[in-house]
């Protein structure tokens, strides 16, 4: 079974690209791809390449991505109540990349953690450093969390739902952070969402993903619109608006595939309101529509994409 | 720095599956552990009809084959497969009679304290009250003493013998199946069909043998299965320290304890029964295990 | 909670008495200590005088009143065979015991631990495969023959270690591997889940998130947490060990406790069988009710059955 088949992406520096999509669709076994944090035995990479800094990360050793983790790519995960050791001090698991990769000890360590801590608004980090992850909140963990693993200045940060398991009033406050830290250091986000809101906010470009693979790629702005496929048409109508009155919530009809029994065909086609005969017996190409703005459907037609 | 990421495909199945495949696996089998049930349907079978199946006569003594090795090695023969002991004793048979031995033993007891267990459960389920209390007790006095230990002063006290044995471990055993059968009697008696059971009239007797009893059976039987393992361990244990079954009727134990005195020259005399052991035991948990998953997937008390 | 402390504490005692009694009961059925130590040469009328001296011809309730009095008072009785107070012969015992279950701990849980954690590293493959027919196997085999057969192959066979008694420690290895097979059966698959458990969890990803290597990943941070239940099970092992260990000294002619209860029986020297059972099921009571009360402690839910 393909968790992901057919994901291809660039992203720059400075840059946020958003990935949206329902649960399963992939966007996080994509990202864990990245770093190649894919859980064996049950899951294995099978083809492609990622390439970072003109070399592919799939033909690193472990040791290699070990120092690649933390240092040059870095992850956040959804649920702060869960990512932190509790066992260990918040000073102490802060401080683990600096010591890995940066060979910091004593008061240079403890000078970097403080910093760090101050970065992601932890007020008196003296006395934070030396707590437990169980006497903190949500909120708090989570920018924690931010701090220990952007601590070594990494190039790329990936966000898997940074921002789901928090409180809503806490939510737009985490993201503003976020968004002010890469701009000082000009850093590359992958955020994985499924909520349009955050991706209008944070990212600079947006990519649909359904049954493990990307439909549609494009600007923000441009997404927001041009929906040119189906199934991002339908995510976004299914967005309640506010102010308008609306009788029903927009619901998709139908469920995501299982991607065990998937046909040769698109595979949003069962579901797809305007599918045709092509939809059910061919996977559409990826082709370029607009300038960046890319879409795999049989319903336009464009420059055709070498993946 | 940018990232590109291609077209990268990630193959993916659950951890629960493979799991699912080991066990599989280890089970030889699809579905059924064949292993298991074969293994303990020789052993059944053997321990019945052991009597026809058996090459020699298990206490005949012969001492001019004293200390024969198996048949593969120098000086075995094919008469003595598998060797023969310090008398000349032909140990393939001494082993099939000791399967016997096991079979009665191991059956009686799993049977009795089983029956005796589930009805101190079903009564102390249903009834309630003061005699589930003191029952409960009895029970608890029961498991907390240390089995092994207790089991080798009764023994020694009341002398060995093939029954008194099967006494003990019957007066060991039933607590257990009391303890887990209680709760599900508990459990059981929740249930709506009981309700109806009781306003249409039914005597309590009724009540527990016609209408509990039978939604318990599957518990009772993986219990069984499991204890089964245990009483033979059991049993060979005692005999082994001559406490168990007394010579010369073969026992596994016993044989174990011969070949001991004999483990310089005679490997082969302590080393068959244990192995016989071994089979059976690991037949009796793996079914106990299966039948546990298959029977009752929440099954959690042992 | 209190009130189940107290609740377990009362059912220890009964438990310690219906021994007690057991004891002195079955010590009661099982013939009359004054024809057997008298001498052959005995009159009927000697033999009721010894009887008289003995005590036995007092009612049963104030012999068995005696009984208690006596080992409350710490005062075990007189082994028929070594003419010696029981306790010293069983104190005297009791440190090879304890030497053996200590080593034996060790060794279990050193291999035990070892099996698990790499089981759960190569979660799947071969190793974890084998570990789980090693665990299975050593649920089902009877402990007597374990010991027969690594004296065979390492003291017949490749003549390295000595075949049994007590000196050096070579004569510990054997015995100890033997008393604690079971046990590292359990640790190993303990060890096994609990730390599939924990490199499950979203901290340890993020650890690798930040880097950390493999190894350090293991050692530093799951097997910290992964511990907490190993330790528990662990301690408990001990002390049932302690009383597995009768078979174990048999086989092995290790000269400790277990041996003795066999030993006293074989010689029907009941003062020595009544001490021996005695200490050795109150040991095993006692641990019952810390273990419960330490789970109770650890799950709530268990409190409130």
């Amino acid at each position: 079974m393909k968790a992901v088949d057919g994901v291809s992406y660039e992203l720059g520096e400075g840059e946020t690209l958003g990935l949206v999509g329902e649960s399963g669709c992939g966007k996080s076994i994509s990202c864990f791809s990245i770093i190649r944090l894919v859980p064996a035995p049950a899951g294995v990479i099978v083809g492609g390449e990622i390439l970072f800094g003109g070399s592919d990360l799939l033909l690193k050793s472990e040791e290699e991505m070990d120092r690649i983790r933390g240092a040059e790519i870095s992850m956040i995960l959804q649920d702060p109540m869960t990512s932190l050791n509790p066992l260990f001090t918040i000073g102490d698991q802060v401080a683990e990349p600096l010591q890995i990769h940066q060979k910091l000890k004593g008061e240079g360590l403890r000078e970097k953690v403080r910093e760090m801590l101050n970065l992601v608004r932890i007020p008196s980090p003296e006395v934070r450093m030396k707590e437990y992850p169980h006497q903190m909140s949500g909120g708090m963990r989570q920018r924690i969390v931010g701090g220990m693993v952007l601590a070594c200045r990494p190039k790329i940060l990936i966000a898997d739902e940074p921002t789901t398991s928090l409180d809503v009033t806490i939510q737009a406050q985490f993201l503003r952070l976020l968004k002010e830290i890469q701009h000082t250091s000009n850093l590359s986000m992958i955020i994985v969402t499924h909520d349009f809101g955050i991706v209008a906010k944070a990212c600079d470009r947006v990519a649909v993903m359904y049954a493990g693979k990307i439909v549609e790629m494009a600007g923000t702005v441009e997404l927001f619109d041009n929906p040119e496929h189906p199934y991002t048409a339908a995510l976004m109508k299914s967005l309640p608006k506010a102010g308008m009155r609306q009788n029903r919530l927009y619901a998709i009809e139908g469920q995501p595939p299982d991607l065990r029994t998937l046909d040769s065909g698109c595979s949003f086609a069962p579901r797809c309101p305007r599918a045709m005969e092509i939809c059910r017996k061919e996977y559409p190409p990826r082709v370029e529509i607009n300038d960046g703005h890319t879409l795999s459907c049989w319903l336009r037609k464009g420059e055709v994409l070498n993946d | 720095m940018s990232i590109s990421v291609q077209s990268t495909a990630v193959d993916g199945t659950s951890r629960q599956e493979s799991g699912a495949r080991l066990w599989a696996m280890v089970l030889h089998a699809r579905e059924l552990p064949l292993f298991s049930i074969g293994l303990l349907l020789l052993f059944v079978i053997t321990g019945i009809f052991g009597d026809f199946i058996s090459p020699h006569d298990p206490l005949r003594t012969n001492l001019r084959a004293v200390l024969l090795p198996p048949f593969w090695e120098e000086t075995g023969t094919a008469t003595y497969l598998l060797g023969t002991d310090h008398l000349g004793r032909d140990i393939l048979s001494r082993l099939i009679c000791g399967a016997g031995v096991s079979i009665e033993v191991g059956f009686s007891v799993i049977i009795v304290a089983g029956l005796l267990g589930t009805l101190v459960a079903l009564l102390s389920g249903y009834i309630g009250g003061r005699i589930d209390a003191a029952l409960m007790r009895l029970c608890d006095i029961v498991l907390s003493m240390p089995y092994l230990m207790v089991a080798i002063v009764l023994a020694a006290v009341l002398g060995p013998s093939k029954e008194n044995i099967i006494i003990i471990l019957i007066v060991l055993g039933w607590a257990s199946y009391a303890r887990v059968l209680r709760g599900e009697v508990l459990r059981v008696k929740e249930g709506d069909f009981i309700r109806l059971a009781v306003i249409a009239g039914a005597s309590p007797v009724r009540i527990m043998f016609r209408h509990i009893f039978p939604n318990i059976v599957n518990t009772l039987i993986i219990l069984a299965t499991l204890q089964l393992g245990m009483v033979i361990i059991t049993e060979a244990s005692l005999s082994f320290l001559g406490l168990g079954v007394p010579v010369p009727e073969p026992a596994w134990g016993s044989m174990c304890a011969e070949g001991r005195g004999y483990i310089y020259d005679a490997w082969w005399i302590a080393f068959w029964p244990g192995v016989a052991i071994m089979l059976v035991v690991l037949s009796c948990n793996f079914l106990g295990d299966w039948l546990r998953i298959r029977l009752d997937p929440k099954f959690r008390q042992i | 909670m209190k009130r189940y402390i107290l609740k377990r504490l009362v059912q220890a005692f009964v438990s310690l008495f219906a021994v007690t009694l057991i004891v002195f009961m079955l010590t009661q059925l099982s013939g009359d200590p004054a024809l057997l130590m008298a001498p052959p040469d005995a009159t009927p009328r000697d033999i009721q005088e010894m009887r008289e001296i003995m005590g036995l011809t007092k009612p049963l309730h104030v012999q068995y009143g005696i009984f208690l009095a006596d080992i409350l008072s710490g005062e075990f009785g007189r082994s028929f065979k070594w003419d010696k107070p029981c306790i010293a012969i069983w104190l005297d015992r009791f440190p090879n015991t304890l030497l053996l279950a200590g080593a034996s701990m060790v060794i279990t849980i050193i291999i035990g631990l070892s099996f698990g954690i790499l089981s759960a590293v190569h979660v799947g493959r071969w190793f974890d495969q084998f570990g789980k027919i090693f665990a299975l196997m050593g649920q089902a085999l009877p402990v007597f023959w374990l010991g027969l057969m690594l004296m065979y192959l390492f003291s017949v066979k490749l003549r390295w270690l000595p075949t049994s008694g007590m000196g050096s420690w070579e004569h510990l290895i054997m015995p100890a591997i033997t008393l604690g097979w079971f046990f590292t059966a359990s640790i190993a698959r303990l060890t096994r889940s609990s730390m599939l458990d924990e490199l499950d969890r979203d901290y340890i990803k993020m650890a690798k998130i930040k880097g950390v290597s493999r190894s350090g990943i293991i050692l530093r941070h799951a097997l910290k947490n992964a511990t907490i239940p190993i330790l528990t099970l662990g301690s408990l092992n001990f002390v049932f060990m302690l009383n597995g260990t009768v078979i174990t000294e048999t086989v092995f002619n290790w000269p400790g406790v277990g041996r003795l209860v066999v030993e006293a029986i074989f010689t029907r020297d009941f003062p020595l069988v009544q001490t021996t059972v005695l200490i050795g099921a109150s040991f095993f009571i006692f641990v019952n009710l810390m273990v419960d009360v330490l789970y109770a402690y650890i799950d709530p839910r268990i409190r409130y059955q």
